[in-house]
């Protein structure tokens, strides 16, 4: 395998990740827009939404108002934005594109038929009320990508090139997210649970698609240490650190007897993501979860730059 | 049913119409498709019309349009109706193509060694040293098998009494052969039944045979399995779609230049284990850009030093590079000479006419009759430099014969043809019909070990009435060809 395709399959996998989880931020954005705060308004999380996605500077850079419309129209049709879901479906296309021959006919056909799509939608057509509809099938198309993926991809380099973009991008995506909202996670001084605590609790665990999982595994309301436990340790649930770490260490070891060869990155990955395995939540919590989530993007980006490195991506 | 455009007196009637004869009956092979077209209702032909539009938009096949960057990929217009040849008509066909690149590949060889055609007077020697398509750094070498042109398409004009012609030799890197392969694909989808009531010869192992026939040629310093890849310029580049198909059905890399390397005197490509040899290039960049440092020295596509390898053995280039001076329209017009030459046959398929101005007395008589016929610019292509004479100003005809009295051999005249026409679906919404239109036929031949031909071929058709342009880029689009088996 060209190492122009293994780049190229890493680049599509994590840019349809990064395209559901920006959709998803954006729904968070979008709720939080229709609840009530103590002021007698809206909350309006824009700010912390546009924070999460990565967005953030790109958007005050433009010096426009942050209004819903426009927060929405950056996050998902601005073509300027690297991380608007519009970018995101472009770019992983145009890598799938590029290396067509490495891709199923499945794969390109999901693909190629949410690219067509959501580039004939126009931007100003989409008001508030279609947006529930818009996102909804951003992440229908995107799950349809990796049903595909998983379902016709030989397993080969080429799937766990896929895979490691992929588990990076949603990795990273939930560190993020995390990090943006941990200090609500912290004991609070007076140990008193309100409820704009609450909300930002479930604002959490609905940015990672787990607000309904989290009740049937631990069987209790929010409880903010599980939070914390559910997103970083807990390997059944699919968007947590450890869930994704252990697949990237794992198909770096297939990698690694595919193509008969020793690489450090796979040392270098079961050094930093080996641990999640054993900790426990509340060493973490102790040490700091700041500090903690700071180490672990720092982490995942060496290990991204090893990997590329690696295995020739150019 | 369907509104039928006045069929039998068509847009042209001077033209042969595939399917029906003069007296407006259905030839034989079209006799069941005839059939089966009058049966037909507009609404479910629309909707198999969307069908095949939502099938090719999803797969991607499009095609890039220079310099329009809104609308950088589109769909090449594809007619349902299939166009039809009959097994003894295609027999014919592919015996006058392979005796015709026969000629071609030995017309080549002796090019680039001995000139024994320029001795004997047949080509004048003036008309190689002064072509751009010559490559004299080609001179003495044998490129395996003493093959040049190993992937070619044919392209074929039927006229008035349903005579075949060849208009054009296609030896440096032809495209078409992805859209014979998906049209095919998309009408056994639709339309299964016809496929039921007719024996329609297979192409579906095509990608088998280029595979083959590059694993036949490859150099004489690969022992084992040779590695093949398939170059492209990248996906900017209008045929992207069709190098990607390729490389993809026969199971093959896509490589750009950036992906391959020089190292120990052998092409490498870079993979994710490091380095692996390649052996066999089957390359869809032109001559001119394979390798800055033998040719142009800008070309960012290409390999440095990639034809040094190739003379020295180590990989083959396919087609070889240098392949254009045997499709170039100056020669094309001693093609029939060349056959005789080589092969001491008669040719089977006949050129169309064509007058040399660079030969006084053929000069002269263009000359006179300008107003008739179609002048080409000997190294134009793509309608560029072109006279249509009947369609012609005065001012731009006697612009023209000033042009080629002041350079005789830059020009060649032909007659205008009255391309033949098919059956095709027309119009829309409630006005959808069938008309006639004006259609040619690019067959594709690979050469290696043996000759292969695949039977049919890219039909393409001017879907404009009464058009005889049947360029993509001109609103022309494609139709699946049938050669009916006995």
């Amino acid at each position: 395998m060209l190492g122009r395709t293994a780049a190229s399959l890493f680049w599509m996998s994590r840019y349809m990740e990064r395209a559901e989880n920006v959709a998803r931020l954006t729904e968070v954005g979008y709720r939080s827009a229709l609840t009530p705060d103590s002021g007698g308004g809206h909350r309006g999380d824009w700010q912390s939404v546009l924070q999460a996605a990565g967005c953030l500077d790109g958007f005050e850079a433009r010096g426009f108002p942050l209004t819903a419309d426009a927060a929405r129209d950056y996050l998902l049709f601005d073509r300027d934005n690297p991380s608007s879901v519009m970018s995101c479906i472009e770019i992983a296309r145009n890598n799938a594109r590029s290396v067509r021959t490495a891709v199923t006919r499945e794969m390109w056909e999901a693909l190629n038929s949410t690219w067509n799509e959501f580039a004939a939608l126009a931007p100003g057509a989409v008001g508030p009320a279609r947006l529930p509809e818009i996102l909804d099938w951003i992440r229908q198309r995107t799950a349809l990508f990796r049903g595909a993926t998983i379902g016709t991809l030989l397993r080969d380099e080429g799937y766990h090139f896929s895979q490691i973009g992929a588990y990076l991008e949603r990795a990273d995506n939930t560190a993020r997210i995390l990090k943006m909202k941990y200090s609500v996670l912290l004991p609070s001084s007076s140990g008193e649970i309100n409820d704009r605590s609450a909300y930002q609790w479930e604002t959490i665990l609905r940015s990672v698609s787990a607000h309904s999982s989290y009740r049937h595994f631990y069987q209790e309301s929010y409880r903010p240490h599980h939070i914390a436990e559910f997103l970083v340790l807990r390997q059944e649930m699919p968007r947590s650190l450890r869930h994704c770490c252990d697949l990237i260490c794992e198909s770096l070891r297939h990698l690694v007897v595919l193509t008969e060869g020793g690489h450090p990155c796979v040392a270098l990955a079961d050094q930093r993501f080996g641990g999640l395995c054993n900790m426990k939540v509340e060493q973490i919590m102790t040490s700091g979860l700041g500090a903690f989530l700071d180490g672990f993007i720092n982490d995942t980006g060496e290990l991204a730059n090893a990997i590329g490195a690696e295995f020739h991506f150019l | 049913m369907l509104k039928k455009e006045a069929y039998a007196v068509g847009a042209s009637a001077n033209a042969f119409d595939e399917m029906l004869d003069s007296d407006g009956n259905p030839r034989a092979p079209y006799r069941a498709l005839a059939a089966w077209l009058t049966a037909q209702n507009g609404s479910d032909i629309r909707q198999k019309q969307q069908e095949a539009d939502t099938m090719f938009r999803r797969l991607g096949i499009t095609f890039a349009v220079y310099g329009d960057a809104a609308a950088s990929e589109r769909l090449i217009p594809f007619d349902m109706i299939p166009r039809v040849l009959a097994a003894a008509e295609w027999r014919f066909l592919e015996r006058g193509i392979q005796q015709r690149v026969r000629a071609l590949n030995a017309f080549l060889y002796d090019i680039y060694h001995q000139q024994e055609i320029i001795r004997a007077g047949v080509v004048p020697g003036h008309m190689i040293a002064g072509n751009a398509a010559y490559l004299p750094e080609m001179m003495g070498f044998d490129p395996p098998r003493n093959i040049y042109a190993h992937i070619i398409g044919t392209d074929i004009v039927r006229t008035g009494d349903g005579g075949f012609f060849v208009l054009e030799d296609n030896l440096r890197t032809p495209s078409g052969v992805s859209y014979m392969l998906e049209n095919r694909e998309a009408m056994m989808r639709l339309f299964p039944e016809l496929f039921a009531g007719h024996l329609v010869a297979p192409i579906e192992q095509y990608p088998d045979m280029l595979r083959q026939t590059l694993e036949s040629v490859a150099p004489a310093d690969c022992d084992g399995d040779p590695t093949l890849a398939v170059l492209t310029p990248g996906t900017f580049n209008s045929a992207y779609f069709e190098h990607a198909f390729l490389a993809d059905q026969m199971g093959v890399e896509l490589v750009t230049g950036s992906d391959l390397m020089i190292e120990d005197g052998a092409l490498y490509m870079r993979t994710i284990r490091g380095r692996e040899r390649v052996h066999v290039l089957y390359r869809r960049i032109d001559d001119a850009y394979i390798d800055p440092l033998n040719f142009n020295p800008d070309s960012m596509l290409g390999v440095p030093g990639l034809f040094d390898l190739y003379r020295a053995g180590k990989v083959t280039l396919v087609n070889a590079p240098g392949t254009g001076i045997a499709d170039d329209k100056a020669i094309y017009a001693y093609v029939p000479e060349i056959i005789q030459f080589y092969t001491g046959e008669k040719p089977i398929l006949n050129n169309v006419p064509t007058m040399r101005c660079a030969i006084p007395e053929e000069c002269a008589q263009v000359l006179a009759n300008l107003q008739d016929l179609v002048v080409k610019e000997v190294h134009g292509s793509g309608g560029y430099g072109m006279l249509i004479g009947p369609h012609a100003t005065k001012v731009e005809l006697r612009r023209f014969a000033g042009l080629i009295a002041a350079n005789p051999a830059n020009y060649i005249a032909q007659p205008t043809l009255a391309l033949s026409t098919c059956p095709a679906f027309v119009g829309s919404g409630t006005g959808l019909g069938i008309g006639p239109r004006h259609v040619d036929l690019r067959p594709f031949v690979l050469v290696g070990d043996r000759i292969r031909v695949t039977p049919g071929g890219l039909t393409r058709v001017a879907l404009k009435k009464g058009s005889l342009v049947v360029n993509s880029s001109q609103g022309g689009g494609t139709k699946d060809t049938w050669v009916l088996e006995d």
